[in-house]
């Protein structure tokens, strides 16, 4: 690890200062940002300790009459023990559940999730120079590429790595972010971008940005809408999505002995691209009929319809069909 | 989305905030209920300070990365990894190793399931899988075999001690409860 600077501001506005030095970056929880720092990705002049931020709405879950608030320094363990989680943002909840083990998530924190960077083990192997880390080629693109993306195009082919992202954004939450590349509201799902030849950032955030708050919106009719978090792993606990699925449908009222119709529908996959992935075609696909198996096989099929397998992960698209089939059944109304 | 790009020159912040390092400094710990001053750089880790600065080495490190969970503690009573934590940050906070455990050389109920239930073989995961099982009892007193499972999931144990581990648990747990005054 090489040697930093470290501040612990409680007044954001001095936080946002020290972010603006050059070489500073935030740190949340540090679980991801410290196996950074050992394999030197990540090699900061400054660290700025978001941890004794006195700004309300930071920590913990609230309500009001819109949203349910989360604040980007709650932990993953808060998160997923809260009752206003477990009650109103059940897809949330599962997502959180399924995030590596106890010492982590007692750690980790919202923002720090949504933030992290992609475990491709090119990019985490302190002596390989990959495009992502500011060399020239994606080792991964034609070495071993068994956990990479099948959708999405962009000289890196790394996943994002998140399970809170797929299920928050499926739920069409909103990142409160204050700083002087962006600031205010943005859509969790606009949050994130494919790295290019223009930036190899994976989020629109800039250095000195800061995630304050996620906010979810409330559904006017929350008995009509039903949703679940999938999560294909190498073993029950301790692993990164392989493939993951987070799906909410609403229902339309239906009349007796007729199967409701879908309203709106939302499909975000996890473990396959780049950043979060939105099945659209699939979500098109679901709206304004009934959830029989033929719509669920039409939306499954829609959700691959474009993947580009690589050498090693063609089986990510049978893995995603049968996710993407099994989380659908999950939600038929009883 | 807004977005903004402020040019203008700010004020000085009335208080400053101290930026420290990259030399050593002082930082406090509180470990075991005793307070200690450490002179380190900020990139001291928990699991260095522990075992090098304090000489309390019963926090193992095996990778180093967040993978074994061999250098598991307890902050404020809930296990984390002591290699992915700054000592720094955890100014303020209170701090259990293993060597914390035994009260006036008595050994910990947790402790005694696991020297009972014979729920180890080389040892070098048991201080990390007992810290595991304490946090959950103390948070849950009646744990299912599942609880206890999901309790030790980011423990690995390469001798595969795992069913006595759990066997161990569900007894302390079960000591704890018909303890006098419980
Ligand atoms: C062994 C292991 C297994 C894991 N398994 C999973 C898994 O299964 N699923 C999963 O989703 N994750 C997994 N993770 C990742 C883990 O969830 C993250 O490390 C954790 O959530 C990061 O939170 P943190 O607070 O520790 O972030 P930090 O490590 O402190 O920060 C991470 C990044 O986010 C930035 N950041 C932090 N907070 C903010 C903010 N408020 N605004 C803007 N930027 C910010 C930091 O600058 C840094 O770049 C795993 C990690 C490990 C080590
Ligand atoms: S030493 Fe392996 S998890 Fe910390
Ligand atoms: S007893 Fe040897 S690693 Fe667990």
């Amino acid at each position: 690890m090489k040697r930093f600077r470290y501040a612990r501001p409680e007044r954001l506005e001095a936080a946002l200062r020290l972010l603006r030095e050059p070489g500073a970056k935030a740190l949340a929880g540090g679980t991801d940002l410290l196996t950074e720092l050992k394999a030197r990705t990540q090699e900061p002049e400054l660290l700025v300790s978001v941890q004794g931020l006195q700004e309300p709405g930071l920590r913990g879950v609230r309500e009001d009459e819109r949203f349910v608030r989360i604040g980007a320094l709650t932990t993953l363990r808060e998160l997923e023990a809260h009752p206003l989680v477990r009650d109103k943002l059940p897809i949330l909840a599962q997502a959180a559940q399924t995030v590596a083990m106890p010492q982590i998530r007692h750690v980790g924190t919202v923002g720090g999730n949504l933030m992290q960077q992609v475990r491709c083990w090119y990019y985490r192997h302190p002596f390989v120079r990959c495009w992502l880390k500011g060399g020239e080629e994606c080792y991964a693109e034609e070495g071993l590429n068994h956990r990479h993306a099948i959708f999405g195009t962009s000289p890196c082919i790394a996943v994002h790595p998140s399970d809170l992202a797929p299920a928050l954004i499926a739920l069409d939450a909103q990142a409160r972010v204050v700083g002087p590349d962006v600031e205010g509201e943005l859509a969790l799902e606009e949050l994130y971008r494919l790295p290019d030849e223009r930036s190899r950032a994976r989020t629109v955030l800039g250095p000195a940005d800061l995630i304050l708050e996620i906010l979810v919106p409330k559904p006017s009719e929350p008995t009509r809408v039903r949703g679940v978090y999938l999560k294909a792993m190498e073993r029950a606990t301790w692993s990164f999505a392989v493939v993951s699925v987070a799906a909410r449908l609403s229902f339309e009222p239906g009349s007796e002995g007729v199967r409701a119709r879908v309203g709106d529908a939302r499909l975000v996959l996890g473990g396959v691209a780049g950043k979060p992935w939105r099945a659209r075609d699939a979500e098109a696909a679901l709206r304004g009929s009934p959830l029989t198996d033929e719509a669920i096989e039409r939306a499954a099929e829609a959700a691959v319809a474009g993947a580009q397998p690589r050498a090693h992960n063609a089986y990510k698209i049978e893995l995603t069909r049968a996710l993407v089939k099994r989380a659908l059944r999950s939600l038929l109304p009883p | 989305m807004a977005k903004a790009v402020r040019a203008e020159p700010e004020p000085e912040l009335e208080v400053p905030v101290p930026v420290r390092g990259p030399e050593r400094g002082p930082i406090k710990l509180r470990v075991n209920g005793e307070k200690h001053e450490l002179w380190v750089e900020p990139r001291r880790t928990l699991l260095d300070a522990l075992r090098d600065d304090l000489g309390l080495t019963g926090a193992k490190k095996g990778c180093d990365e967040g993978t074994c969970g061999t250098c598991t503690v307890l902050l404020d009573g809930k296990p984390i990894y002591a290699c992915l934590r700054l000592a720094i940050e955890c100014e303020g906070h209170e701090i259990t190793t293993i060597e914390g455990l035994a009260q006036g050389g008595e050994l910990h109920p947790v402790q005694r399931a696991f020297i009972e239930e014979d729920a180890l073989q080389c040892g070098f995961c048991t201080p990390g899988q007992i810290l595991s099982v304490k946090a959950l009892l103390d948070e849950n007193p009646n744990p299912t075999e599942e609880d206890v499972r999901r309790a030790v999931s980011g423990n690995l144990c390469r001798c595969g001690a795992y069913p006595h581990i759990v066997r161990a648990a569900l007894r302390a747990a079960k000591g704890l409860a018909e303890r006098p005054g419980r």
